[in-house]
């Protein structure tokens, strides 16, 4: 049993973490930086604690202010939300250690999951496959890999995420110059300049399993595709992978479910994959030991609350769910509205919505806490709602997105709405299967 | 603390429903603690819209525009963030009083959003003044540094 639950993050998905504890019956306590005090899911909340001042170094990445916000509110577990502190195995000991339950897996699988070169060697150990490539802790071992892997290569932080220190490599005489910068950047955001080698898939699609445990066993609820990136970023995710043969999407949704059972794994995750567009076949990337910002696609195909199923697993029940019982319906789709400005490099565009009216109706669901007024701090990241359709085939789907972004009007600030409009009515993206490099050849 | 949690995106979904399928316009809800208006959109095919007010609207922006008449021999910040002087801590910084500047030169970088931009110049001159401490929350505009 939860009581009093701890919620270490912001913005939407503090939101949505409220919405079902309250569900569920249990109190929320918000862990909020000054900035955010005033905030819509502080407002929600059933009660708020400071944790720090604006930036999120002294506020939601500080391990010791908000395991002591937690303690001193009288929580009895910490839901950590996705980014900040959600996979820091540190965080989630020094919860523990305070007598808390840590809504996440185990110290181990963070551990694990957290180093992508142990990830991977357990992916390997599960029977997993994974691109061509591997550690190289010295420059001589990176260009003794980038001949064996051939070009072009990636460059990969090895405690990276986030698109930061990986670099793609086209030609060897680059390696060099593009290593000094992966190391810069993976030093810097990680404080680790480890890096790796990969081969780079030139028709690449990224797909990932939602994985659901409770440290017994392991059930997936599907694919998402998330192929349509910018640097390395999310912006658009559906479920279930669409333009993809029904046999192709079972295996990976095996291996994925074979990697959780590897692990024991407990409470929701997600295996990430690169498939080949081509050809359909896939290789292990890494596992993400949290709930994803674009879960919502598979509540909407699957009808299950993700985080209601974390929350019971935290709190050391089985999973009451099993494989057959998971029965997707239909086709969704997510757009996620940033505030940023697409048409100058996606620069971040923190400021105030003067005025933001959503979409609303049949098959639409909006996950913001940014309404009329709202303000978008320039401190975290910029993320100010998720706009999600249902429909019954992907075609309905993406009928109900081009509706949805006709509407979704928001004053202010920039956003990627517009890029979204022009997404939506592209005919690559019509027919469904893009690979990553789909946004090189949007029409303006 | 609060009994009227906002409806589920079910709810919203359902009076959309209604509204789509009557002939009214709109629909406003209020409440002690926000107001919600479901409406038929501008655009033609009668999307609906959700706009959510809440009372004490969020908090004040932490760093507002500074009204201050700008200074024309100043550089200013191009986005509101964090402006650092140098390019890690301790480090040396981009530039200093007396250096010479061109457009392109960056004279420091402003923290927005957890991604580093890097502000240029934007014209030659020579540097009078570092306007701004090192890790100061900046304002979009704001004076960071006088030319001569």
């Amino acid at each position: 049993m939860i009581r009093k639950l701890f919620i270490a993050n912001r913005g939407e998905i503090a939101l949505r973490i409220i919405r079902t504890a309250r569900k569920m019956g249990i109190e929320s306590v918000l862990g909020v930086s000054e900035a955010d005090a005033a905030s819509l899911p502080a407002k929600m909340a059933d009660a708020i604690a400071i944790v720090g001042p604006g930036p999120s170094s002294q506020s939601y990445l500080s391990v010791e202010r908000v395991v002591d916000a937690a303690v001193r509110s009288g929580c009895d577990a910490v839901h950590p939300g996705y980014g900040f502190l959600s996979e820091n195995a540190a965080f989630a000991s020094a919860v523990m250690a305070a007598g808390m339950r840590f809504v996440g897996p185990d110290i181990a699988t963070l551990q694990g999951m957290g180093d992508k070169l142990a990830a991977r060697a357990l992916a390997v150990e599960a029977g997993l496959p994974v691109l061509p490539g591997g550690e190289a802790a010295t420059r001589a071992d990176v260009h003794t890999r980038a001949a064996q892997t051939g070009y072009p290569l990636l460059l990969k932080a090895v405690s990276g995420g986030g698109g930061k220190g990986m670099r793609r490599v086209d030609r060897a005489e680059d390696l060099d110059s593009a290593l000094d910068m992966a190391q810069a950047e993976a030093q810097a955001a990680f404080g680790n300049a480890a890096v790796y080698v990969e081969r780079f898939v030139a028709m690449g699609r990224h797909v990932e399993v939602q994985l659901l445990g409770d440290g017994t066993s392991a059930i997936h609820l599907g694919t998402r595709d998330c192929s349509i990136q910018r640097r390395f970023q999310k912006l658009v995710e559906e479920a279930p992978a669409p333009a993809m043969p029904i046999a192709a999407r079972e295996a990976i949704e095996q291996a994925a479910v074979r990697l959780a059972n590897h692990l024991s794994y407990s409470g929701a995750g997600t295996a990430e994959f690169l498939v080949d567009a081509t050809d359909f076949s896939f290789y292990f990337l890494e596992l993400n030991a949290r709930i994803q910002v674009e879960h919502p696609v598979t509540e909407a195909i699957t009808g299950v609350d993700l985080v209601e199923q974390q929350l019971l697993v935290a709190a050391g029940k089985s999973l009451s769910l099993t494989q057959a019982m998971v029965r997707p319906v239909g086709h969704a789709i997510e757009v996620r509205i940033n505030a940023e400005d697409p048409d100058a490099d996606f620069r971040p565009s923190p400021g105030r919505a003067t005025r933001a009216a959503w979409p609303a109706g049949e098959g639409v669901r909006v996950d913001t806490h940014i309404g009329t007024g709202g303000e978008v701090p320039p401190f975290y990241d910029s993320l100010m709602g998720k706009l999600i359709v249902h429909g019954q085939t992907r075609e309905q789907a993406v009928e109900r997105l081009a509706h949805a972004l006709a509407s979704l009007h928001i004053e202010g600030l920039p956003t990627t709405t517009p890029l979204h409009r022009r997404i939506v009515a592209d005919p690559r993206f019509i027919a469904g299967g893009v690979d990553t490099g789909f946004l090189n050849g949007l029409a303006q | 603390m609060n009994n009227d949690l906002p409806l589920t995106h079910e709810d919203v979904a359902e009076i959309a429903a209604i509204l789509e399928n009557s002939g009214y316009n709109a629909l406003d809800l209020s409440t002690r603690r926000f107001h919600l208006r479901i409406a038929k959109g501008e655009s033609e095919d009668g999307s609906l819209t959700q706009e959510w007010q809440w009372a004490g609207a969020a908090g004040e922006a932490t760093a507002q525009t500074t009204s201050a008449p700008t200074d024309p021999d100043a550089i200013c910040s191009p986005l509101p963030g964090t402006f650092y002087y140098a390019p890690q801590p301790g480090a040396a910084p981009f530039v200093q009083p007396g250096d010479t500047v061109g457009p392109e030169t960056v004279i420091g970088i402003v923290e927005t959003m957890k991604l580093m931009n890097p502000v240029h110049a934007g014209r030659s001159g020579t540097v009078a003044d570092i306007l701004v401490p090192d890790g100061t929350l900046v304002a979009k505009g704001q004076a960071l540094i006088r030319l001569a």
